[in-house]
């Protein structure tokens, strides 16, 4: 025994001496790695949908774009070339009048929530009816503005419509409109509001030209997002707007949408018209990521 | 100007502004005017259950509560009944969630907890939020001439293994319920994940940094201190997800075959209420747009109970710390 008796302090006896380096091989440590791997594995899973998504779009329908094919109809069925300018001109027509319904509704609702009610049961009620409006299936909606709106023909006795289709959408976007504007509210700080009042503004004046124009980019980014997500919206518009293989008659007759062409055109049994389905997608797709990038440079740009 | 008791504030020392009645009138308007915008929620949310009450009463009083469990869907005999659907809805959206729940829940979990470095969460966080906002349709798209013919052999190894049992005892021969599981997985992802990753990130720094002073590794950490706080909220976004993956139409409707006849197997054509709708409601007349719309009430009810146990769950499952 030539090596010296270790030093012992009065501790040791409490604390066993394991190193305080880390040693991967201890059981809490595999177990870590080994979630931590499925964890990657998982975000790696859910990322790879988009990639292919966008991949496919991209590949598939953007070798399809040119001139012809943003300003040309859709051919008949079994022709060659065409395009889908009036689907096109219609996704944008029925998205702006669902947004000139939905956004001044939605931002007067919003701003009565969160300016004028004193947390009462009305304000509650319309809180909670606004979560609940927001989970009702998109599907429903066209169910609704169809017994409303279509069969009751109250537009000039059109049935099936751009307005239709606008109607629809307008409520499927009301609740976001609603409930952005209401937390965007929420968050300008009750100072701003005691100085206008404090300088003998009335409330209107307030609320008009103080308190909307502080909340501008929460609310205009919720906005933003919900036009992206109407522009998009199929299943309200298949038999409130329903199609057309023409250019758009005005806004009380049926019209094209991107989103209806091409879940027409993508069971029909023409490669013409597939191929039309996927350009479609391609030109949808564009346009909703570059509103998503918008809204989310509108609320980078107020953070700075 | 009223006389004032007190001599001192009488002699013009200040005046009183008064609102001229204009701005009063302004002012009561506008507010009346933000009241009925308001209001318009609760109009439009009982307009739709009176629409679609009034539509179905025709089928209800026809079929009465055989609807719901009989599946002969029959319009040159006008029989009616949607448990093929219902069926078909119940089974996609659960077995959905039952996929889609760790994958989401995981995925937050790897772009909150710090595991890898910041840009790389961010870019993971905004691929994920990406990936909400392509459109449905889009989705059923790519479903029918992507990715049903790439899962189609792995559905046929499934269906050779497991072709003993009554959920596998088709051959897989294109639309079927597998693939819009599948694509159900798809959207609700982002919901998921979303949610989560906030719920997540709104645990207090104090329970992670006591957890970690006590000397426990990172997962054990999340195992009995971070998921356990953030339960309340993560469940209530399973369950607005579950609300969503019911009510689904367009990808569901493009993939799933719009079977109306009934098939217990996964790997066979189905049907949901919603792809039902998008199908028929369209060319439907007579008591078929009752039976459709007797179909959404059914799926009206069945979201409208899951959002609100959603949000009954937010508020009495959270931790009090």
């Amino acid at each position: 025994m030539a090596t010296p008796a270790p030093i012992t302090y009065a501790t040791s006896a409490l604390f066993d001496r394991r190193p305080l380096h880390f040693d991967p091989s201890l059981r809490r440590n595999r177990f870590n790695l080994l979630f931590t791997t499925i964890a990657g594995v998982f975000a790696a899973i859910a990322v790879l949908p988009l990639v292919l998504v966008l991949a496919h779009v991209l590949v598939q329908g953007g070798r399809l774009v040119s001139f012809g094919l943003l300003t040309q109809l859709p051919p008949p069925p079994g022709l060659d070339g065409g395009g889908i300018g009036n689907a096109i001109l219609g996704t944008i027509l029925v998205t702006l009048i669902a947004s000139l319904i939905a956004i001044p509704v939605g931002v007067g609702g919003g701003v009565y929530l969160s300016e004028y009610s004193s947390r009462g049961w009305f304000a509650q009620f319309v809180g909670f009816g606004n979560d609940v409006l927001a989970g009702v299936p998109s599907i429903i909606a066209g169910v609704f503005v169809y017994g409303v709106v279509v069969t009751t023909r109250i537009f000039f006795d059109q049935s099936y419509s751009a307005l239709a289709g606008g109607i629809a959408l307008a409520v499927l976007m009301l609740p976001t409109v609603i409930k952005t504007t209401d937390e965007g509210l929420k968050l300008v700080p009750q100072e701003l509001r005691w100085g206008a009042y404090g300088v003998g503004a009335s409330k209107f004046v307030t609320v008009t030209r103080i308190t909307l124009p502080s909340a501008f980019t929460p609310i205009a980014t919720g906005v933003v997002l919900a036009i992206a997500r109407a522009a998009g919206e199929t299943a309200p518009l298949i038999f409130t707007a329903l199609f057309s293989p023409f250019w758009p008659e005005g806004v009380f007759s049926p019209i094209a949408t991107m989103s209806v062409l091409i879940f027409n055109f993508a069971i029909m049994p023409y490669e013409v018209q597939n191929a039309l389905a996927w350009a479609a997608s391609f030109v949808l797709v564009m346009m909703i990521l570059g509103a998503n990038l918008l809204a989310r440079w509108i609320s980078r740009m107020a953070k700075v | 100007m009223p006389t004032d008791p007190n001599p001192a504030l009488n002699a013009d020392a200040f005046t009183l502004r008064r609102r001229p009645p204009a701005e009063k009138l302004v002012d009561l308007g506008f507010r009346q005017l933000t009241l009925l915008l308001a209001s318009t929620v609760a109009i439009v949310l009982l307009g739709i259950f009176l629409t679609v009450f009034q539509g179905a009463r025709e089928a209800i009083a026809t079929f009465g509560l055989n609807f719901l469990t009989t599946s002969n869907w029959d319009p040159v005999n006008e029989q009616y009944g949607a448990f093929v659907a219902i069926y078909g809805t119940l089974v996609t959206s659960l077995l959905s969630l039952l996929i889609a729940v760790p994958l989401g829940v995981g995925t937050a979990i790897f772009i909150t907890e710090d595991l890898i470095p910041t840009a790389l969460r961010d870019a993971i966080g905004l691929m994920v939020e990406l990936l909400a906002a392509i459109p449905s349709v889009v989705l059923g798209l790519w479903a029918i001439f992507v990715m049903e013919p790439a899962i189609r052999p792995a559905l046929n190894l499934v269906h050779t293994l497991l072709g003993w049992s009554p959920f596998f005892n088709t051959v897989p021969q294109g639309p079927g319920m597998a693939p819009a599981i599948l694509i159900l997985v798809v959207m609700v992802l982002p919901i998921i994940t979303a949610i989560a990753r906030d719920a997540l990130n709104q645990v207090p720094v104090e329970l992670r940094q006591g957890a970690y002073g006590v000397g426990t590794t990172r997962w054990g950490a999340i195992f009995s201190v971070i998921l356990p706080a953030a339960i309340s909220a993560i469940t209530g976004g399973v369950m607005l997800a579950l609300g969503r993956a019911m009510g689904e139409t367009m990808a569901v409707t493009m993939i799933i075959g719009n079977a109306l006849n009934f098939d217990l197997s996964l790997l066979a054509p189905g049907n949901t209420i919603a792809s039902m709708l998008a199908n028929q409601f369209g060319e439907a007349d007579g008591i078929q747009v009752s039976a459709l719309m007797y179909a959404a009430l059914i799926l009206m009810v069945l979201t409208f109970s899951v959002n609100v146990a959603a949000q009954w769950i937010v508020r009495r499952l959270s931790l009090r710390y």
